[in-house]
């Protein structure tokens, strides 16, 4: 039997005006266990607290109630005064009798009479409460960043800056990510290697950064501060520690049809590649699918001109188990393919581009070095006709129901550089809307009207036809003028949608991490937690969380950066002790818990259980890891049997309080 | 709706500790008067209630169990309030086909700002179950006499 | 068809794919086939039936059997490989201890079904195309098949075996009956009058846990009716509350995993419509969440361990059925 004090507090007159505390503390004091019974001005004081103190030490009280404000006001103070008089600080338990009682009562015998039952109720719980310790976990610190784009390089450095090891790990072979495909960035239109280059420079050279470039995620272990992940490092049949990046076997290889995919496959490279000159490690790799050597053996051209002797047909696909304290996702989105598309002529016309292929067609870097050129005939194009909103906001299931929050502001930007460098070029926009929400952003769309004459129709683009002479076919809407309209282009530019890229999905299933039905990942909280995920030590950076441009994202990146460097600058973690428990006595294995739980922190093993008549039998039991579980109990309702129960909020101690509340 | 006089329901209320129980601290904050018949249960969130938990309330002689948690798509743990919402669903269509009188029971997704959708809540519930009078049909005498 | 499946069992014993039969025999009468182990070609020539009152479904035996090492062999009816998918789903049964054959069922009769048509003191069946031969005391029967089958084959989910090791028969076909329409009656009763009809057939309820004891989506380690730290045990149902309550939580247990089979209604001393509990929640499931057939595949969730954004409120029990 518990030795239960009950601590009545008066709040002043916040309490005492509307509830009889005395008669409170009266009739509590009778209920079974409680040996000490009490009320004071205000509990939360010194004196107040003093007078728990004191009572624990007096009466060796093992639990204790306070009926008083809210528990998320003070119970955190009044744990630790438990604490301090030495009594765990989960045997604690406080009845709400201000918030949920006084306040909004005004019969003082109503109030007074449920207080009372507040009171039973927390009593009757706390005969149920057990002393409960938070489990701590050690912290490896270290970070592992999993995509290398302007998301990812930002969070490694910020996250270096702060004096952790980081890892980044890259698919392809370069970090840099899309925006290395970029040629100005809205609305300021500077240019997009200028500013990003010099970052992933920095990547390079600081000793705390190490970048698993051409390489991906394989396995993932373990738990907050302490995950074990496995990195395929592709063979890229050349050895990164010899080459130097001159660049000479990739003049030399006589495959030269290889799509160059950099270019979005505009133009071509070699077998041998560096995707582009600033690339970081700035390696060459060779493309198995393309390589002759690699492919039937004969050749060897790059292995003879390589000075540095990097080349290295035999390589193969490495795996390197390192150590992380947290990950952070950078993933990144890709732009939708537009098979789905077919009004737009996209498959039929090479004139008809998407948004990041003009990109490469107006880079200086690009196919075309940077004159804006047809792709089909190598012309000036004098008509351009840009859509918007290919593919996004659409339910029609074709496309995304999302907006992906981008195009508009960077259609109004191709559609100022083609006006200012080539004023004789007709620019069309067709839009649903255009929303600019941002700093500066409106301005630019407005100059992109009002200065430089962009013709901005709402409506939408119904269909491009190619035509025998070479132009396109526009036809469309004019929603204000209520017309049809036929243009006669030279190209067509889509804004396609972007979605999250497609490792992803598998990745999140590694992780534990959710997702939305967009594929998205899932926010720990929308507002509150944009930059975590629900599942601990797994932190969100850049456009895999959802649609955003690069001030967001670099934003987003920093952010994310600092809830890592708050991790990692712990030397232990303390969970919360109120986690699920599974009795494995009674637990069928029937995974149900694992499947309602949002962390991934039920496992399962298969048990050695003494049976009758010396037998013994193998279960699979569920296993909850304290520190992954952040106590929502959707575990101990999904679980048949009652083997999974949630400490501090136990069946019992529940039921307890619905039979006090109901007597 | 006619109100039996006199009457006084037991009803109890399960509330999230992320958003309902901080919502009904709000009503108490803006004093926002609800019948003094309510009392709460804190749950960490809402599916953390079991259908065990209401039939004991019923048992023990609640008149009227509602669960309150965050909005879909709010909650703390991303999840649970989806899951709860399936449940109760289904438990609340069950004693409906038992022919357990269908009002008794509710759900009611309030966030932390909405102390005034609490009270409302409240209020609500208590004048529907005080019409529908005490909870005959899933009683258990035993506890009544005790 | 017995003689086929004795032939095939004796056949895989003889070989060491499996080392004991899991199948059917006859108790004192021959109308209570039960399910029964067969280590030899001997005990399966001595014992071993199949006729239309082997209605048990052997897939729950299974759990403990596939425990005990060796393989066993079962012999499982189309509606019984759903139970049996939903306990691999489980993780219930080891798959690579067990050896399925799925063997064909016309529909399967049982001694109340009889006797509610009128037929007692039955020494033999056995069923002669479309028809049942019944062997009584007073002389012979024959009704056909589709009259004599119970409740539940009436309402049969098809002939397709869901698994198997090996099937013996044709492949048979889905079906699509009307499950629901008792259910739909009780519905668009007033409240009243559904508490009046449950009431009447629950307070008949012994707790002899016959339901719970055969069904196969209960495979608890211990129930949490008979755990004394479950804070709900109880033995007995002493009131009425306690009659709901334990129906309720059963259902509620095997909401989304109950494959509809009926074994709950079929040993039932007292002949509640046990089925129609656990219908209600599959027709619920099926209206608010999408069709969903339990036991249909070995892997996935279950309706109430899944959810959509976009699922119903709570609040569409106050608006649908019933007319108070």
């Amino acid at each position: 039997m518990q030795r239960i004090g009950v601590f009545v507090c008066w709040c002043g007159s916040n309490i005492a005006a509307t509830v009889d505390v005395e008669a409170v503390a009266e009739a509590l004091s009778h209920e079974p266990g409680v040996v000490f019974s009490a009320n004071y001005q205000y509990m939360c004081s010194e004196a107040g607290q003093n007078l728990i103190k004191d009572a624990i030490r007096d009466h060796q009280l093992t639990g204790v109630v306070i009926c008083s404000c809210s528990p998320r006001m003070h119970e955190q103070t009044f744990r630790k005064t438990a604490a301090a008089a030495g009594l765990n600080p989960y045997m604690v338990e406080i009845a709400n009798i201000r918030e949920q009682c006084s306040w909004i009562h005004k019969d003082k015998a109503a109030g007074t009479e449920k207080a009372i039952i507040l009171g039973r109720a927390a009593v009757a719980k706390v005969h149920l409460n057990a002393p409960l310790v938070a489990g701590e976990s050690p912290v490896t610190k270290r970070a592992l960043v999993i995509g290398g784009g302007i998301a990812g390089i930002q969070t490694a450095l910020d996250i270096a800056d702060a004096g952790f090891e980081v890892d980044i790990v890259e698919k392809e072979p370069t970090i840099g990510g899309k925006m290395t495909q970029l040629d100005k960035t809205f609305p300021t239109l500077d240019c997009a290697a200028c500013i990003l280059t010099p970052k992933m420079v920095d990547c390079a050279q600081d000793e705390r950064i190490h970048i698993y470039a051409y390489s991906e995620v394989e396995k993932v272990e373990g738990f907050v501060g302490n995950f074990t992940v496995t990195i395929k490092k592709k063979a890229r049949f050349v050895d990164e520690t010899k080459c130097t990046g001159c660049g000479l076997c990739t003049e030399k290889c006589p495959q030269k049809k290889v799509p160059n995919l950099f270019n979005l496959g505009l133009d071509t490279r070699r077998a041998i590649y560096i995707p582009f000159a600033q690339a970081v490690p700035k390696v060459a790799t060779i493309d198995a699918d393309y390589c002759n050597m690699l492919k039937n053996g004969k050749c060897g051209v790059c292995a003879k001109v390589c000075t540095a002797g990097a080349i290295d047909y035999k390589q193969t696909d490495q795996h390197i188990e390192e150590k992380y304290g947290a990950i952070v996702v950078a993933t990144g989105y890709n732009p939708i393919k537009l098979d789905s598309f077919e009004e737009y002529a996209y498959a039929q016309s090479p004139d008809v581009v998407t948004s990041l292929e003009f990109e490469r067609l107006t880079n200086a870097a690009g196919p075309t070095g940077g004159t804006l050129l047809r792709p089909s005939d190598g012309k000036h194009p004098h008509t351009i006709v840009f859509v918007q909103c290919v593919g996004s906001r659409d339910t029609s299931g074709c496309g995304k129901p999302y907006c992906s929050k981008i195009c508009c502001m960077y259609t109004a930007k191709h559609a100022m550089l083609t006006r200012d460098k080539y004023p004789d070029t007709e620019v069309y926009v067709f839009y649903i809307d255009v929303r600019t929400p941002g700093k500066n952003f409106d301005e630019f769309y407005r100059r992109a009207v009002e200065e430089y004459g962009v013709h901005y129709i709402k409506g939408m683009v119904g269909k491009v036809a190619p035509q025998a002479d070479g132009t396109l076919m526009v036809q469309a809407s004019d929603l204000i003028s209520n017309e049809q309209l036929h243009i006669s282009a030279d190209m067509v530019v889509l804004a396609a949608a972007i979605e999250p890229d497609k490792s992803a999905r598998p990745l999140a299933t590694m992780l534990t991490a959710s997702m939305d039905t967009n594929d998205f990942f899932t926010e720990a909280h929308p507002k509150l937690r944009p930059v975590e995920s629900p599942t601990a030590g797994i932190f969100l950076s850049g456009a895999c969380q959802g649609p955003k441009d690069i001030p967001e994202t670099v934003a987003q990146a920093g952010a994310a950066a600092s809830k890592v460097i708050g991790l990692l600058s712990k030397n232990k973690l303390t969970g919360n002790p109120c986690v699920a428990r599974s009795d494995e006595m009674l637990c069928n294995g029937c995974s149900s818990c694992e499947k309602v739980c949002p962390y991934g922190a039920i496992s399962y093993e298969d048990k050695e259980f003494r049976m009758p008549n010396r037998t013994v039998a193998i279960r699979r039991v569920a296993k909850v890891n304290p520190a992954v579980c952040q106590g929502c109990g959707a575990c101990t309702v999904a679980c048949p049997s009652g083997a999974m129960d949630l400490l501090g909020f136990s069946n019992r101690q529940i039921m307890a309080e619905v039979d006090a509340i109901c007597k | 709706m006619q109100v039996n006089e006199g009457f006084k329901p037991t009803i109890v209320a399960f509330c999230c500790n992320w958003c309902s129980y901080a919502g009904a601290d709000l009503a108490g904050t803006n004093r926002l008067q609800y019948p003094a018949d309510v009392k709460i249960i804190r749950v960490p969130c809402s599916c953390r209630v079991n259908p065990l938990f209401i039939l004991r309330a019923f048992q023990r002689g609640a008149d009227g169990v509602i669960l309150c948690g965050c909005h879909p798509g709010d909650c703390h743990y991303t999840t649970g309030n989806y899951y709860a919402r399936r449940r109760m669903t289904l438990l609340f269509s069950m004693l409906d086909y038992l022919g357990i009188e269908r009002e008794r029971t509710r759900v009611e997704w309030v966030s932390a700002a909405e102390g005034v959708k609490f009270a409302a809540t409240m209020n609500d519930f208590v004048s529907t179950v005080t019409a529908l009078g005490e909870n005959k049909r899933l009683e258990d005498l035993r506890c009544k006499a005790n | 068809m017995q003689s086929q499946l004795i032939e095939r069992a004796k056949a895989l014993l003889a070989d060491g794919t499996v080392d004991r039969v899991l199948g059917w025999k006859a108790g004192e009468f021959a109308y209570d086939m039960t399910p029964a182990l067969f280590s030899s070609a001997q005990e399966l020539d001595e014992g071993f039936a199949y006729d239309a009152f082997c209605g048990a479904n052997l897939s729950k035996y299974l759990v403990k059997e596939s425990r005990k090492g060796g393989r066993v062999l079962a012999f499982l009816k189309p509606c019984d490989t759903y139970s049996m998918n939903q306990l691999l789903k489980e993780h219930r049964i080891l798959r690579e201890n067990v050896y399925l054959i799925g063997v064909p069922c016309q529909g399967k009769t049982d001694v109340e079904t009889l006797r509610a048509l009128g037929i007692t003191s039955i020494t033999a069946a056995r069923q002669e195309g479309e028809d049942l031969v019944v062997e009584t005391l007073y002389g012979q029967r024959r009704i056909p098949l589709a009259e004599a089958m119970a409740e539940r084959c009436k309402a049969c989910k098809g002939k397709k075996h869901m698994i198997y090791d090996e099937r013996i028969g044709e492949e048979g076909e889905l079906e699509n009956p009307d499950r629901f329409g008792q259910v739909a009656a009780l519905e668009a009763m007033s409240s009243e009058e559904r508490f009046a009809f449950w009431r009447g057939e629950l307070s008949r309820c012994i707790r002899c846990n016959a339901c719970r004891n055969v069904c196969p989506a209960c495979t608890c380690e211990q129930c949490v009716f008979d755990n004394p730290a479950s804070g709900v045990d109880n033995k007995a149902a002493a009131t009425s509350f306690e009659e709901n309550m334990f129906h309720i939580i059963r259902a509620f247990h095997v909401a989304g995993r109950c494959t509809d089979c009926g074994e709950c209604s079929r040993v039932c001393p007292q002949r509640i419509p046990l089925h129609l509990l656990n219908r209600k929640f599959i027709k619920d499931i099926n209206t608010f969440y999408g069709e969903y057939q339990a036991g249909e595949e070995a892997e996935g969730r279950t309706p109430l361990t899944a959810y959509t954004e976009g699922d119903v409120e709570p609040s569409v029990v106050y608006t649908k059925g019933g007319n108070d």
